[in-house]
């Protein structure tokens, strides 16, 4: 049985090349960029191949790149390092409601250091309405953080109007893009987007996982979490996870053509939509517009779990919600109001470069089968 | 909206009947160095360069590096638009909104280049004025002083509407004043003063003396990343690595200590002249100021200054470190140049390098060595290594 991988927001297979650069890195390179022999010399080298590749997907420059242990680090060190760095200037942050753990969290905990954050409602779609973003930033903000795609439904936030809004408001914010789900899949140029601060991750398209980058701008100082010898600029020091770091970049140097891994993506994605719309009891939850590369939809009386398994069963992996809120009704639902039997009963699909039509069209024949299978049963 | 950037020649302009021929250069420059980019349309009309986006190409990494170029007064990106009062009044008032919002007092200018429109420059200016005292209600005019000047040109084939405009690098542009050849270390110096030949036109191929195994790799990636720096201004460049110690072992072991500084900067110059010959090069160019340190005093550089049969440009030799520095800064090599790695000017260094040598003695403690065959040898394992702006 052939298995079929749905699950590429949660995690994607890692590619040959950045597989062989992990191997190559543990077993042959494995000197520490820091030495100053000629071993240290090579291994600095593939630091600073997978910098430049890095900065390269993101129009940014090698030394606004910082490697972290992932999306999460990134992403704390980003929103406290620009909160404890802009203290005196403001004391208002504002996010959504619909960020990732790493993002909700960190924001409960500044609550608790006496930020005031607001928090943004997303609409039925799971949208943010730019009007709301520009009514909520005011002149004594200190720091903008919003997810460029929402990793369950795939809903793209406007980022644009948080840099207008904090330009129009003359706030003293820094702007931080959550581009996890993002990376590697639309076009992010930090100078078109105007951001301050951008995380990402190499295990969503096809790293290792235990790796990252934070995009500083160049100028921006934010205060570091992490004390020790110097590495990352004394951002995020600590000896570099070389095997990882430069898989990261090998992934990256292996990224197809955005644009026309899109126009594949799109074409996966409606020929998805197309079959799920002739299915009695199937709602889609994901925008029209959303990124092609999730599709978030509810098969009504069928428990998540319930279907998830059964897929499973014929090697077919999906997600309910999102895999890092395991069993937990997803808050990004909830806040787009949808009733709760659609919450408990939503699937993601979320897709990389490997799945075919094939395969799509054999993930709809095992759907139909569930839903005959499966008796409805009260949720 | 339709945006564009708009190029205003330097001294360029000053050149009377050469002038074809530096800007033919200028706008080869501008070409290679956005081409890369994708999709942009460099020509020339009435003396304004016009840089224009096909579709998708992203204007802003263009601007970056056009601020870069040398041989270019002024730039600005602009808005183009129809030749017609409303849509120039409104294309103002959309493309400026964000600063003619924040300011307080403004106004406008215009250039009539197209004597067929039927309003003339005045004119045009009460009339845009007018309607963007009526749109931002903040603002005021003020003619002597304002916050913030529109300008308003007519031109043949379109109007431009822009703000004002960003001072350019200077300078005239690489290649139109021969090429010549920088000695660079990695210090802070030497990438500042191949800027500033740079600056004058000057095509530049590079040359380094390394010491390996006394200095490392790193030592050599950093004056590789300082050139990528420099090129970013300079163009692209060839840069030669010549291995220097076994030179540097001789004179130790030959010649008095105190002499050692002034003996190398002598071979320095030898085996630089001989490749700047080679590469076509009519000039070596030195980070060296007045004073700075022993081998930059008024006598070390006469017994430099003995083994050149070129010219020897040093661009500093006036300048205050602090001067140079800000420079650094500006051009942004000083982080890189800060590197703590050891160079070949730092792995030999007598205790006490006299400080006011006197030709004939140095002459003398020469005589010791070998000088053709050293040169030889070193010259014979120099590697090749291509600089390009890497952004």
């Amino acid at each position: 049985m052939a298995e079929i991988y749905f699950d590429n927001s949660a995690t994607t297979r890692v590619c040959e090349e950045a597989a062989q650069k992990a191997l190559e890195m543990m077993t042959q390179n494995y000197g520490n960029p820091s030495s100053l022999h000629t071993m240290g010399f090579r291994a600095e080298q593939e630091l600073r191949a997978a910098r430049e590749a890095v900065a390269a997907q993101l129009g940014a420059k090698p030394e606004e790149i910082y490697f972290t242990s992932g999306g999460t680090e990134s992403n704390n060190i980003a929103l406290f390092g620009a909160a404890h760095a802009r203290r005196k200037r403001g004391n208002r942050i504002v996010t959504t409601q619909i960020e990732h753990p790493s993002v909700l969290n960190a924001m409960k905990k500044l609550e608790q250091e006496g930020f005031e954050v607001v928090r943004l409602k997303p609409d039925m779609w799971g949208k943010i309405d730019p009007e709301d973003v520009r009514k909520a930033v005011t002149s004594d903000t200190i720091l903008v953080s919003m997810m460029r795609v929402n990793n369950e439904v795939g809903s793209i936030l406007p980022v644009e109007a948080a840099a207008d809004a904090i330009e129009e408001a003359k706030a003293p914010a820094l702007l931080h893009i959550d581009a996890v789900q993002a990376f590697g899949k639309l076009p992010l140029r930090v100078q078109k987007l105007r951001v301050d601060l951008m995380s990402v991750s190499a295990h969503k398209i096809h790293g290792p996982k235990g790796v990252g980058a934070l995009y500083v701008r160049k100028g921006v100082h934010i205060e570091s979490l992490t004390y020790g010898g110097g590495q990352e600029k004394n951002l995020r020091p600590g000896t570099e996870s070389m095997p990882l770091i430069a898989a990261f970049g090998a992934a990256v140097k292996a990224l197809p053509d955005t644009q026309a891994e899109l126009s594949a993506m799109k074409k996966l994605n409606s020929l998805l939509r197309e079959e799920l719309s002739k299915i009695d009891g199937v709602t889609v939850n994901s925008p029209e517009d959303a990124l092609p590369y999730i599709l978030n939809f509810s098969a009504g009386g069928v428990r998540a779990e319930t279907m998830l398994h059964f897929l499973s069963d014929r090697g077919i992996y999906v997600s309910s919600g999102s895999a890092c809120s395991k069993g937990h009704e997803s808050h990004v639902l909830q806040a787009m109001g949808l009733p709760r039997e659609r919450i408990a009963s939503a699937l993601r699909l979320s897709f990389s470069r490997y799945n075919t039509e094939e395969e799509a069209k054999e993930f709809i024949r095992a759907l139909k089968e569930g839903l005959a299978t499966i008796t409805k049963r009260p949720l | 909206m339709k945006e564009v950037i708009l190029i205003k020649l330097g001294e360029v302009v000053l050149k009377g009947l050469n002038r074809r021929s530096f800007e033919d250069v200028l706008l080869k420059n501008i070409r290679r160095r956005i081409e890369p980019l994708g999709g942009f349309d460099v020509r020339e009309i009435q003396s304004t360069i016009y840089v224009t986006p096909r579709d998708g190409a992203d204007i802003a990494d263009a601007e970056e590096r056009i601020a870069k170029i040398f041989g270019i007064a002024t730039y600005s990106r602009a808005c183009e638009t129809q030749k017609d009062m409303t849509a120039i009044c409104e294309s103002a008032a959309e493309y400026l909104h964000k600063e003619l919002s924040s300011a307080k007092t403004f106004k406008v200018e215009c250039k009539r280049s197209d004597k067929k429109f039927p309003l003339n420059s005045p004119q045009i200016c009460a009339e845009v004025g007018a309607f963007l005292l009526e749109r931002f209600p903040n603002l005021q005019v003020d003619v002597n002083n304002p916050d913030y000047t529109v300008r308003v040109e007519i031109r043949d084939y379109a109007a431009y509407v822009h703000g004002n405009a960003k001072r350019g690098a200077g300078g005239i542009p690489v290649g139109t004043g021969g090429k010549a050849a920088i000695l660079i270390s990695g210090g802070i110096d030497s990438p500042v003063a191949a800027w500033m030949m740079a600056r004058r036109g000057v095509e530049l191929t590079a040359i380094h003396f390394a010491s390996p195994p006394y200095t490392s790799e790193r030592a050599e990636q950093k004056v590789v990343d300082l050139l990528c720096r420099v090129s970013e201004y300079a163009g692209r460049m060839t840069m030669f690595t010549v291995p220097f110690a076994k030179v540097q072992e001789e004179i130790m072991a030959k010649c008095p200590e105190e002499l050692f500084t002034i003996i190398m900067r002598r071979f320095m110059m030898r085996a630089a002249q001989k490749i700047a010959e080679r590469e076509g090069c009519g000039a070596l160019i030195t980070g060296e100021s007045l004073g700075q340190v022993a081998s930059q005093t008024l006598q070390a550089i006469v017994c430099t200054d003995e083994v050149a049969t070129m010219p020897v440009f040093r661009p500093l030799i006036g300048m205050d470190k602090v001067e140079i520095i800000d420079l650094a800064h500006r051009i942004d090599t000083f982080e890189l140049s800060i590197l703590p790695y050891e160079d070949c000017c730092t792995v030999f260094t007598p205790r006490h390098p006299r400080t006011r040598p006197v030709l004939k003695f140095v002459k003398r403690a020469e005589e010791a060595l070998d000088v053709d065959a050293l040169l030889e040898d070193c010259l014979s394992r120099v590697k090749i290594t291509k600089i390009h702006p890497n952004r």
